[in-house]
């Protein structure tokens, strides 16, 4: 009678566990199904280059150590606690009493100290193989620089100064082109992070630091900031243009000339030289040359506007210029105060900054 | 034995007016008294660390929020992990502590118990320092705020030209004061158990609690003073014109990330070391055996003393360290895990053949065995340095030392709280109301902690205030913040369970737990002398001795 009970107890429960678990299975495929565009995601398990990719076989490696060392004491932790839990009506003696036993110590320290080599030596390798990569000779050099909160690219062996959206040539594997990047910070620590590239690597004032990129797969690879600098360290984004050889070569050529020069926005310039843009906005070919904010010689041939917060249309232009805080609260840059003709003629002008 | 009193008629104090009971914990010097004050004061800053996280929480919510400013966020996550590292975990490890020590050992106070108070009005005085920035921050005029340059607080962003006003300074200050407290407990501990052992208890026969305070303390010492040493060094960078930090005149900010970090990583373990400590008396009594492999338990916990000493680049290893150095802290830190390994199979070990109890205290250690185990694996993961080129300062690394400052410390603290709280009151809990705190706390925190993995692993930073949609991050995030409701019931359970136990529990008599270590042979609450006669000990487990006169412990050890 009493085991008959004690059985029903033992299967309700065992149900209860059961629904409980197909609940969460059921909660994580909607979680997964909900995911829309993944393509967008920067998931640092969906590598496009070889830092990236040697991380994600490293972590594989890791992954799968860590989760039959999770297996094997997770099954030992939930067989001693239902094997040796007090049971209902048992006598209540103390159990036998054992104090410990050296052989079982040696062996559960020797093991993970196997285990702990293993992983080291796998580590190392990495850490060599990504770090101390040499430099081919046809790779690029690109040096970018962190200011509070957008990011500056240089591109010292070609002349070409941009602002937030890093272009950068496919690299094919049998013939690579990599790129490698100078890290220097303008200001306070910040990190360079787009995941499916590379891992970060900070930005630090008084420092260089480098890093390298090599993607095979053209696209548009997001990341963004990854070390605390200051208010408005998330909208600090970042977007790796990858580019075909052709494309690159195009876009290169391009960035080269100075600014488009056009007369019917003679007004728009006229503000743009007058009302202190020039302080910290450089326009290749003009007077302004401020080293402060992002060059603006070819501001239109950028998709998105204030590291990447918001697309790049006359509107938000407008915006961005009137109240700077209305899209990116304590950005840097001031709110100029512009009458409505200002203004336009302003937004007239950039338009014209292909 | 010790467990008879002395018969002095103590004075009535329940006529006495109330301000002159204030009076007596105000200028007390006993232990328990201290200890018990240590606590109050850590769960109050509990309760507002953890306003501030929900406050996040809702803010994350959902992508583009405007539920707080960038400002506020920025103060809130500073706040929180400031409040809850260094006047919330500290404190309360150290009450439990001060607490229990001297009852342990079996002797009447800490060895200096003036000392023992100083700390704990530094310390008190540092977390009001901290707070009074909300309304002194900004100098008498601005309406103050609050310090927003996160809780390790890396230069340059400190220097005066990134943080104007003195919202800075009250952190420095706060974190100077209390650091100065944290040391004199530290040398009080070790003191104490040095020096004022009772009769017979030799370093080997003393109770594991009181072994890994020891350690802890030695590595307060050593960890919280060169943290001291920078916060003078920023002062002066601040006030006196020092360029240490100050990177505009050549200042080194990564200099002010070792000395962080030098104190930073030791930190975790001196709050870690205690929880094991917790684990390691609790989990024997609630499966009737003694701790499986004593010895090793000790050497394990010195070994990670000593190497966690020489782990603190592994938070550093995004800076631009050569391959040699990412190489060094790696093996280092992956090398802290052996000892922490021995730990975990030796609890296994303590379990296995018992028979185990499934009372409050022991299920919030079983809690903790799992989640701890986790978190060492996903450590692991963080001590691959490549692996932690990606997962470094985003939502998994948030992840991870969350599942070891909840799931692991807050886990084992509320076993301690059950575990002693008779001692302390004099009265039991009740067992329903825990066991709805440890499910509801147990739900919330996986739904919290274990899917905040996840946005990390998709490239998601920490520090931001938003985040922007398309990302694969919103649905995690959500998750995220609805198990932070589940946390909070949980906690009310246990907020409710204690208060309702004060005034009506069951009176709980000397030993509850039929457990073995000597603060269960005095009375509940203990009287001010803790012990008539000082106990004489013959081996690890005293009381056991005297309940098993026919099987002792001391024939075997």
């Amino acid at each position: 009678m009493r085991c008959s009970e004690q059985t029903r107890i033992l299967i309700s429960k065992a149900t209860g566990v059961v629904v409980l678990l197909t609940g969460f299975m059921l909660a994580v495929r909607l979680c997964f199904g909900a995911q829309v565009d993944s393509s967008q995601s920067p998931n640092i398990f969906k590598p496009e280059s070889t830092p990236a990719d040697s991380i994600f076989h490293l972590s594989l490696l890791v992954l799968a150590i860590t989760g039959l060392i999770f297996l094997v004491v997770f099954s030992l932790i939930v067989y001693s606690i239902v094997k040796y839990r007090r049971r209902e009506g048992g006598d209540h003696r103390e159990p036998p009493q054992v104090y410990g036993s050296n052989q079982v110590e040696l062996a559960w320290t020797v093991i993970p100290v196997l285990i702990v080599l293993v992983l080291f030596l796998a580590t190392a390798r990495v850490i060599h193989s990504v770090q101390d990569a040499p430099e081919p000779p046809a790779s690029m050099r690109v040096t970018a620089i962190g200011h509070q909160f957008w990011w500056e690219f240089r591109y010292p062996r070609l002349g070409i100064v941009t602002a937030n959206e890093l272009h950068v040539p496919v690299s094919d594997p049998s013939r690579p082109t990599p790129t490698f990047l100078t890290l220097l910070s303008a200001d306070t620590d910040h990190s360079f992070w787009v995941p499916r590239l590379a891992g970060k690597t900070d930005l630090i004032p008084n420092r260089i630091n480098d890093t390298w990129i090599d993607p095979r797969q053209t696209g548009i690879y997001l990341g963004q900031c990854a070390q605390y600098c200051g208010l408005e360290h998330a909208k600090m984004l970042l977007r790796v243009y990858v580019d075909s050889q052709e494309q690159f070569d195009k876009w290169v050529q391009h960035q080269k000339t100075t600014a488009a020069s056009d007369r019917s926005v003679e007004e728009g310039r006229r503000v743009f030289e007058s009302t202190g843009c020039i302080n910290c906005h450089t326009v290749r070919g003009t007077v302004a040359s401020g080293r402060f904010g992002p060059d603006l010689t070819h501001l239109m041939s950028r998709d998105t506007i204030a590291s990447g917060i918001a697309p790049n249309t006359p509107d938000n232009l407008r915006k961005w210029i009137e109240d700077p805080d209305s899209l990116k609260e304590g950005s840097l840059m001031p709110a100029m105060k512009l009458n409505d003709g200002d203004l336009d003629a302003l937004v007239a002008y950039l338009g014209t900054l292909r | 034995m010790a467990s008879d009193s002395i018969a002095i008629n103590s004075p009535d104090v329940s006529t006495r007016p109330v301000s002159e009971r204030l009076h007596d914990w105000v200028v007390t010097v006993d232990h328990k008294k201290l200890g018990i004050l240590y606590i109050v004061y850590a769960l109050g800053f509990l309760v507002i660390g953890g306003i501030e996280a929900t406050l996040m929480r809702i803010q994350l919510m959902v992508p583009n929020n405007h539920f707080v400013s960038p400002e506020v966020f920025n103060r809130l996550f500073t706040m929180h992990g400031t409040t809850m590292i260094f006047f919330v975990a500290m404190p309360i490890l150290f009450g439990f502590g001060t607490y229990l020590i001297p009852l342990m050992i079996g002797t009447r106070d800490m060895a200096f118990p003036r000392l023992n108070a100083l700390s704990f009005w530094l310390t008190a005085f540092g977390g009001f320092l901290l707070y009074f920035s909300v309304i002194g921050g900004n100098g008498l005029y601005g309406a103050g705020n609050a310090p927003d340059v996160g809780w390790f607080a890396y230069a340059p962003l400190t220097s005066r030209p990134f943080s104007l006003g003195h919202s800075t300074d009250f952190w420095t200050l706060g974190l100077l004061v209390s650091g100065i407290g944290s040391i004199g407990t530290a040398v009080n501990f070790i003191t104490t158990i040095l020096c004022m052992r009772c009769p017979g208890m030799t370093l080997g026969k003393m109770p594991l609690l009181a072994w890994l305070n020891l350690v802890m303390a030695g590595m307060v010492i050593l960890a919280v003073s060169p943290l001291t040493a920078a916060q003078i060094m920023l002062c002066v960078d601040r006030y006196l014109g020092g360029h240490f930090f100050d990177t505009q005149a050549g200042g080194s900010a990564v200099l002010w990330m070792h000395f962080f970090w030098i104190f930073g990583h030791p930190e975790v373990y001196v709050l870690i070391i205690p929880a094991f400590a917790f684990a390691s008396e609790i989990i024997p009594v609630f499966s009737r055996k003694p701790i499986f492999g004593y010895p090793v338990m000790v050497a394990a916990t010195i070994c990670i003393g000593f190497v966690s000493l020489s782990v603190w680049a592994h938070h550093m290893f995004t800076v631009g360290m050569s391959s040699y150095a990412n190489s060094f802290f790696t093996i280092t830190t992956m090398a802290v895990g052996v000892p922490t390994g021995i730990k975990i199979f030796n609890w296994i070990g303590t379990m296995w053949g018992g028979k185990i109890q499934f009372k409050a205290p022991m299920l919030f250690c079983i809690g903790f065995l799992f989640q701890f185990l986790i978190a060492g694996l996903t450590g692991i993961m963080l001590a691959a340095s490549p692996f932690d080129w990606q997962l470094g300062n985003s939502y998994f690394v948030v992840a991870h030392f969350h599942y070891v400052i909840v799931g692991g410390i807050l886990f084992t603290l509320f076993a301690a709280f059950y575990y002693w709280f008779p001692k302390m009151s004099g009265r039991m809990y009740s067992e329903t109301l825990a066991k709805w705190h440890f499910w509801l706390f147990l739900i919330g925190f996986h739904l919290t902690f274990d899917f905040m993995h996840i946005p990390g692993l998709l490239g998601m930073p920490r520090r931001i205030y938003t985040y922007e949609p398309g990302r694969g991050w919103e649905i995690w995030n959500l998750i995220v913040t609805v198990g932070v409701l589940f946390q909070i019931a949980g906690v009310l359970a246990f907020v409710g369970n204690l208060l309702w136990s004060l005034a009506k529990g069951e009176v709980a008599g000397n030993d509850p737990w039929d457990a073995w270590t000597l603060e269960w042979s005095t009375t509940s609450p203990p009287p001010e002398y803790n012990f008539a006669r000082i106990p004489v000990v013959e081996s690890r487990r005293p009381l056991w001795d005297v309940k098993h006169p026919e099987d002792p412990d001391w024939k075997y050890e």
